[in-house]
């Protein structure tokens, strides 16, 4: 079994009298890709929130790599490896493509003391935002001002400037919603080659799309987990099938079905 | 008009080197004034223009600065050494900011304004309700403070030209700071904090670390402004640490235009020669000045340094009809 990298246990959160996140456990494994899905309102970004600690857990806990983080602020989670992308795009808009990675990448070697040395200069942080730009296919597009990207461009860009941190381990809050087919084909293509060293949750609406790449998929409802597993038993598991719908050939998870059942 | 924006700086620096040559010597101690002001005002445009933190409890660290040259130079006849005495003043700011910053900096938006308000006021009631340096009344500062080494005088502040070319060395020398400092890491930081502090957390940045840091250099150049002002004027009073002069300087800044520096240089020098012209018109200049600044916010919502955008966005609206 792949080694853990993120692992939550028993994962509560409360909203008032809201259980937005219902005792969610989750194991999230070097060289796979976990599918979170559910319906809106199932507690899939909450998740996230609670994982990338933007939000603290009434109870559970979350471990990082073996140590225990639970309650360690964004900040620190950000610098010891995750990194996350917004559902609704979270960019510098008046600043430029480009510049929005090498903000990403200066995370990761801040050096806030030296007031003599000019940011732009920086070679560490210039080439990794080079690297993730030109990893989404958005080097043409490095010196356009964030706000006037298209909406698919600025969701490439998302994922770029989570990519110029260098995470070990991704949490993606819907990375498709809004693309082109070929752009989300290339960002499903990024994720396959990102995988082997790292490990990546995605949140997703797009049921092919997470039936192409996922090796597990959690499925959420009302904040707890219906099912778990790989493709192939929850495409086939009878709650999952009930929750969508009822019945799934024309709910969300069509194309599950036409794949379960032939 | 970018052409304008090159050269305008560079004429304005001309006329400032000219002053003391061509203007007599109520303009040179005037413009000596204005440009103390505008050093303050470039100090609280790293928070409000760069980071984003509107405080309205700046007066705190410049005038706290004031009332430590004038206890540090308590006899009548010797001066302070501004070798000494400087580095004390810019301290204490420096020491107050990291103390106002450390509690107002756990709040956001509207009640980071009220909290800074309070906190400064407090220092004001200090000043004003205890007997230190004369209570409400003020005190004079009866001797300048000197600069000397190995027993010459470097520099003689009494004499107003040199002051004023002192003065001038001082902004410039903040405001090449400044612009090291926006295009280091830590001020490229700083403006992704003001874009989006969320973002910035989640990459990994301290937030609270960075704002802590801007807030406590602002105090300490708020300070070494507040000390050449008390140099200056020769008088301090709890004024200068109150709310009023806050506001002041933040009018200052929101006048010339937030966040490029050139903008607070521009409000000072608007703001203190409009506030000199209708005081000498009506002893209602208040009513002037505010009836300006109305005016000004309206029709140029960027300030004085962006009115060019603000010309070409008004003739687009004006020829799509």
């Amino acid at each position: 079994m792949a080694e853990t990298m993120l692992a939550a246990s028993g994962l509560t959160r409360r909203f008032g009298g809201l259980v937005a996140v219902d005792d969610v456990s989750i194991e999230l494994r070097r060289g796979q890709i976990h599918a979170v899905i559910g319906t809106n309102g199932a507690g899939k970004s909450t998740l996230i929130n609670l994982l990338a600690g933007e939000i603290a857990p009434t109870s559970g806990s979350v471990s990082l790599a073996g140590h225990a983080v639970t309650g360690t602020r964004p900040h620190r989670l950000a610098r010891l490896g995750i990194g996350r992308t917004f559902q609704r795009s979270n960019v510098f808009a008046e600043f430029t493509a480009l510049e929005n990675c090498r903000l990403a990448a200066q995370a990761r070697n801040p050096r806030a003391w030296a007031l003599h040395e000019r940011a732009a200069r920086c070679a560490t942080s210039s080439e990794a935002a080079a690297r993730a730009l030109a990893a989404v296919g958005l080097t043409a597009r490095g010196d356009m001002p964030a706000g006037l990207l298209s909406h698919g461009e600025r969701r490439e860009l998302e994922i770029a400037m989570c990519l110029a941190t260098d995470p070990t381990v991704l949490l993606l809050d819907e990375p498709l919603a809004g693309m082109g087919a070929e752009e989300s084909q290339r960002v499903l293509e990024l994720l396959r080659r990102l995988k082997p060293e790292r490990a990546i949750l995605l949140v997703e609406h797009d049921m092919d799309a997470v039936f192409a790449v996922a090796d597990v998929i959690t499925v959420m409802a009302d904040g707890a987990v219906l099912a778990s597993g790989a493709p192939e038993t929850v495409r086939n598991d009878p709650a999952v099938r009930e929750a969508y719908l009822g019945d799934a050939e024309f709910g969300p998870l069509a194309p599950l079905a036409g794949r379960g059942s032939g | 008009m970018s052409g304008a924006r090159r050269v305008l700086p560079w004429l304005g620096l001309l006329a400032l080197v000219l002053l003391p040559a061509l203007a007599g010597k109520f303009y040179v101690e005037l413009v000596a004034k204005i440009m103390i002001m505008a050093v303050f005002a470039l100090s609280l445009d790293l928070l409000v223009g760069v980071t984003g933190l509107v405080s309205l409890g700046h007066a705190a660290f410049f005038g706290l600065a004031s009332y430590v040259l004038v206890l540090a130079t308590p006899d009548k006849y010797a001066a302070a050494s501004l070798w000494t005495s400087l580095p004390l003043a810019v301290a204490a700011s420096a020491l107050l900011a990291l103390a106002i910053g450390a509690v107002a900096l756990r709040t956001r938006g509207v009640y980071f304004i009220m909290v800074t308000l309070a906190l400064s006021q407090m220092v004001y009631f200090v000043f004003h309700d205890t007997k230190i340096a004369g209570g409400s009344d003020g005190t004079y500062l009866y001797v300048k403070p000197e600069l000397k080494l190995g027993g010459r005088s470097l520099l003689d502040l009494n004499d107003s030209t040199q002051f004023y070319y002192a003065m001038l060395g001082l902004l410039l020398l903040t405001f090449a700071f400044l612009r090291l400092l926006l295009a280091s890491r830590f001020g490229r930081a700083l403006s992704g904090i003001r874009s989006n502090e969320q973002r910035m957390r989640a990459l990994g940045f301290n937030t609270y670390a960075y704002k802590l840091a801007a807030f406590t250099i602002a105090g300490a150049i708020a300070g070494i402004a507040g000390y050449f002002a008390a140099a200056q004027f020769g008088f301090i009073n709890p004024e200068m640490l109150s709310w009023h002069q806050s506001a002041n300087v933040l009018l200052m800044v929101i006048l010339g235009g937030l966040g490029n520096l050139f903008g607070a240089v521009v409000g000072a020098f608007t703001f203190v020669l409009l506030q000199d012209l209708f005081s000498s018109l009506t002893k209602h200049w208040l009513l002037l000045m505010g009836g300006f600044v109305i005016l000004a916010v309206m029709l140029l919502p960027g300030g004085l340094t962006r009115a060019d955008e603000t010309w070409h966005a008004w003739l687009a609206r004006m020829r799509r009809g």
